[in-house]
């Protein structure tokens, strides 16, 4: 077992899946040699050679398209998208074929990928390099979203999804790419998609929240007073979403403090609070609340921070929702 | 005779300025006065000083990513020579920096972009540009569609294009390219062939021999340039722009260049890129090929070159200086350009943002309603 960073970790789980199952490709901008403009696949095309992993001309539709008839096909490709701003020439072959493929042809035909992409906001990048999609894709069907935040269950999320029968989007925090460090097992591990985590059990309230989020609601909870007992869940699959341990963890702290990077309206804070709603109204002693980014462009990085749910904020809901 | 050739062609290559700042004397003859020759050397030297200053201000944390245009400067500029500025449009990516400052783009307007401040991306009344554009390959379907507007309206305008070799590999390239041929559009697409695509040298990005023979598909007059000859691409781009007002339609150059830098601040090209090939390409400079030029007509002198280098420090100071002691940006800027008329919620979010982390009205919340009773 060794200390990884999220990078680290996911490379591993590419290089022990190609390792295992010789139909698993990794394609994409600047995957080859140079290892990824973050350098998650460094030293893959070393290893495993250039049939498997690509570098491709850059045209997102063409690496999306042709993955899904790579997948069609017999193979499991795992293509990489260099940000997550520029999945827009993908998103036609994403949503309207990845995603539809096993409906439409009545399960004849399956689409088994896994499309990588850092996304979220934090590091100082350029415009268009900081967004949370993790909503959009959500609304779509046939999808599943994973977005861990730690490289344990990156890396068990990272082999459930490239084994999955179905289309996965895993969006990988690009905040956390060097910011965490944790113990990750050399073995062959899963981590369940469609299963949420509780990071820290508590019950007065629930804080739900995921990706980057995960690291200031932790800070936000170092900031309350001792006696503030909260429960913290990563939910690590945006979709399939796991609606028991958010329901249970709401119906035993009766208050619930939902923080996302993405846009407040239609993002999956709404969702989940009206799963909440409809599940354990009962048991609420408080309006559930979300703190969110803005309805807004999101800024260029000086005014980053300004529009990210950081741990201020995020404490600030806390104690509102625990005096309501 | 069942088969016969359907189409046949070639691609021109045009040179004017040799290595050795030798000029062709028929192609280049009464092309440039020497005025405007020294003022483009001067305007690139500044330019070269300008990516120098911008690079250290990245790796002393003053400023973010920044993807410098060294090497490229000819192309840049001598396209932009052969436009009209406040009358034709340039719609570039992110790199050609030089010729948006030719065309009345603020210099200190660009690192602020890149040091994470919107007030950066605000185009200035009367200069007739875009944005710089971070997504590969989707500003020249603006391009054509201004270019469009422009023969609708009847308004004696040109576009110019500017993107990588990566960027012809994006479906809306191709797009671009069959709109502005079916149309008919007065738009020149500027192709900077610099032989990489961040990591991806040009022969992954395309089996085609050249990136010009592209536009032939379309039924788009095409050319290939030496992208590091100022005059050539002066004289090219100025047949296009002719072409263009004349109402004969889009035309298409090819500009074979070479990045010197990373491909941003965030890249290492030794990672991917043979120091030989460098080094080749630091030969075909455009700024020494100039200087010689300009050397061998006497029209040079080492102390002119001396007064040079010191004016480019001082102007890119002062550009420094006046980028750096912008004041922060107001956290209402956030908001405010969401829409002319700002919906209810924004402004909700907007005012309420500094009081309440929920950015929602504390009483349509129902938080504060119930601990006021
Ligand atoms: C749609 C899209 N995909 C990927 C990227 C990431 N990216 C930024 S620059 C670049 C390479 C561009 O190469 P080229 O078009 O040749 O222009 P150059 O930077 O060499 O001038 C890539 C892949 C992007 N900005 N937009």
């Amino acid at each position: 077992m060794a200390e990884l960073n999220l990078v680290q970790a996911i490379n591993l789980a590419l290089a022990q899946e190609m390792e295992r199952d010789d139909r698993v490709m990794v394609l994409g901008e600047d995957v080859g040699l140079n290892g990824g403009v973050f350098r998650v696949t460094d030293g893959l095309q070393k290893r495993f050679g250039e049939d498997r992993v690509v570098d491709t001309p850059l045209a997102e539709s063409g690496i999306l398209g042709t993955s899904i008839g790579l997948a069609i096909n017999g193979m499991r490709p795992v293509p990489e998208i260099q940000f997550e701003g520029f999945l827009g020439p993908a998103y036609d072959q994403i949503v309207h074929h990845a995603g539809r493929m096993r409906t439409r042809t009545r399960g004849a035909v399956t689409v088994p990928l896994t499309v990588r992409v850092p996304v979220g906001g934090g590091i100082h990048a350029p415009e268009l390099h900081s967004d949370s999609p993790e909503a959009i894709y959500s609304h779509h069907v046939g999808l599943k979203v994973v977005m861990p935040s730690t490289p344990y269950d990156a890396k068990g999320l990272l082999l459930a999804a490239i084994r999955d029968p179905d289309p996965v989007m895993f969006f990988e925090p690009k905040r956390v790419y060097r910011s965490y460090k944790e113990q990750v097992p050399e073995d062959d591990y899963t981590v369940e998609i469609g299963k949420a985590k509780i990071v820290s059990e508590g019950d007065d309230v629930t804080v739900i929240t995921w990706g980057a989020t995960v690291f200031q609601a932790l800070a936000a909870l170092d900031e309350l007073p001792e006696d503030v007992s909260v429960e913290l869940i990563d939910m690590r699959t945006i979709y399939p979403m796991d609606e028991d341990t958010i329901v249970e963890s709401v119906m035993k702290t009766g208050r619930c403090v939902i923080a996302h990077e993405a846009p407040r309206t239609a993002g999956m804070g709404a969702e989940i609070a009206t799963i909440l709603q409809e599940k354990c109204f009962l048991h609420l002693e408080a309006p559930v609340q979300r703190v969110t980014g803005f309805d807004t462009v999101m800024p260029y990085y000086k005014l980053e921070n300004h529009y990210l749910p950081e741990a201020p904020r995020i404490k600030e809901a806390i104690e509102q929702v625990l005096a309501y | 005779m069942p088969r016969k050739v359907a189409y046949k062609t070639q691609i021109e290559h045009l040179s004017i300025l040799d290595e050795n700042g030798k000029l062709d004397s028929k192609l280049g003859k009464d092309l440039l006065s020497d005025e405007q020759v020294q003022q483009s050397y001067e305007h690139m030297t500044i330019c070269r000083q300008y990516d120098e200053v911008a690079f250290k201000l990245q790796r002393s944390g003053r400023m973010g990513t920044f993807p410098q245009n060294k090497g490229q400067e000819a192309a840049a500029i001598g396209s932009a020579l052969a436009a009209r500025k406040g009358q034709d449009w340039l719609v570039s990516a992110y790199r050609e920096n030089a010729a948006l400052f030719m065309h009345g783009l603020p210099m200190h307007y660009v690192l602020n972009y890149w040091m994470g401040d919107e007030r950066g991306s605000k185009i200035p009344e009367g200069v007739k540009i875009t944005p710089l554009s971070v997504p590969i390959g989707t500003h020249m379907l603006h391009a054509v569609g201004i270019a469009w507007a422009a023969k609708i309206r009847k308004e004696d305008s040109v576009a110019l294009t500017y993107f990588g070799d990566g960027a012809t590999s994006e479906g809306d390239f191709h797009e671009a390219a069959n709109f502005a041929g079916v149309l008919g559009v007065p738009c020149i697409f500027i192709c900077q062939n610099n032989s990489w695509a961040i990591s991806v040298p040009r022969e992954k990005q395309t089996a085609s021999e050249t990136f010009a023979q592209k536009a032939l598909g379309y039924g788009i007059p095409t050319i290939q340039v030496d992208g590091n000859d100022l005059f050539a691409m002066y004289l090219a781009t100025k047949e296009a722009h002719d072409r263009a007002r004349k109402g004969e339609g889009p035309s298409f150059i090819e500009a074979v260049t070479y990045r010197l830098a990373d491909h941003t601040t965030a890249d290492d090209a030794s990672r991917y890129r043979d120091s030989a090939e460098l080094d080749a390409w630091k030969a075909k400079d455009p700024l020494i090929r100039l200087r010689k030029y300009l050397e061998n007509k006497d029209l040079w002198s080492d102390e002119q070159q001396e007064a040079l280098e010191a004016k480019a420090k001082a102007i890119v100071q002062e550009v420094v200086k006046t980028a750096e002691e912008m004041p922060k940006p107001d956290v209402d800027d956030i908001f405010d350009y969401t829409f002319e008329e700002l919906p209810e919620s924004i402004r909700v979010q907007r005012d309420t943002m500094r009081t309440t982390s929920l950015g929602q009205n504390p009483e349509q919340a129902g938080l504060n309603a119930r601990m006021a009773h």
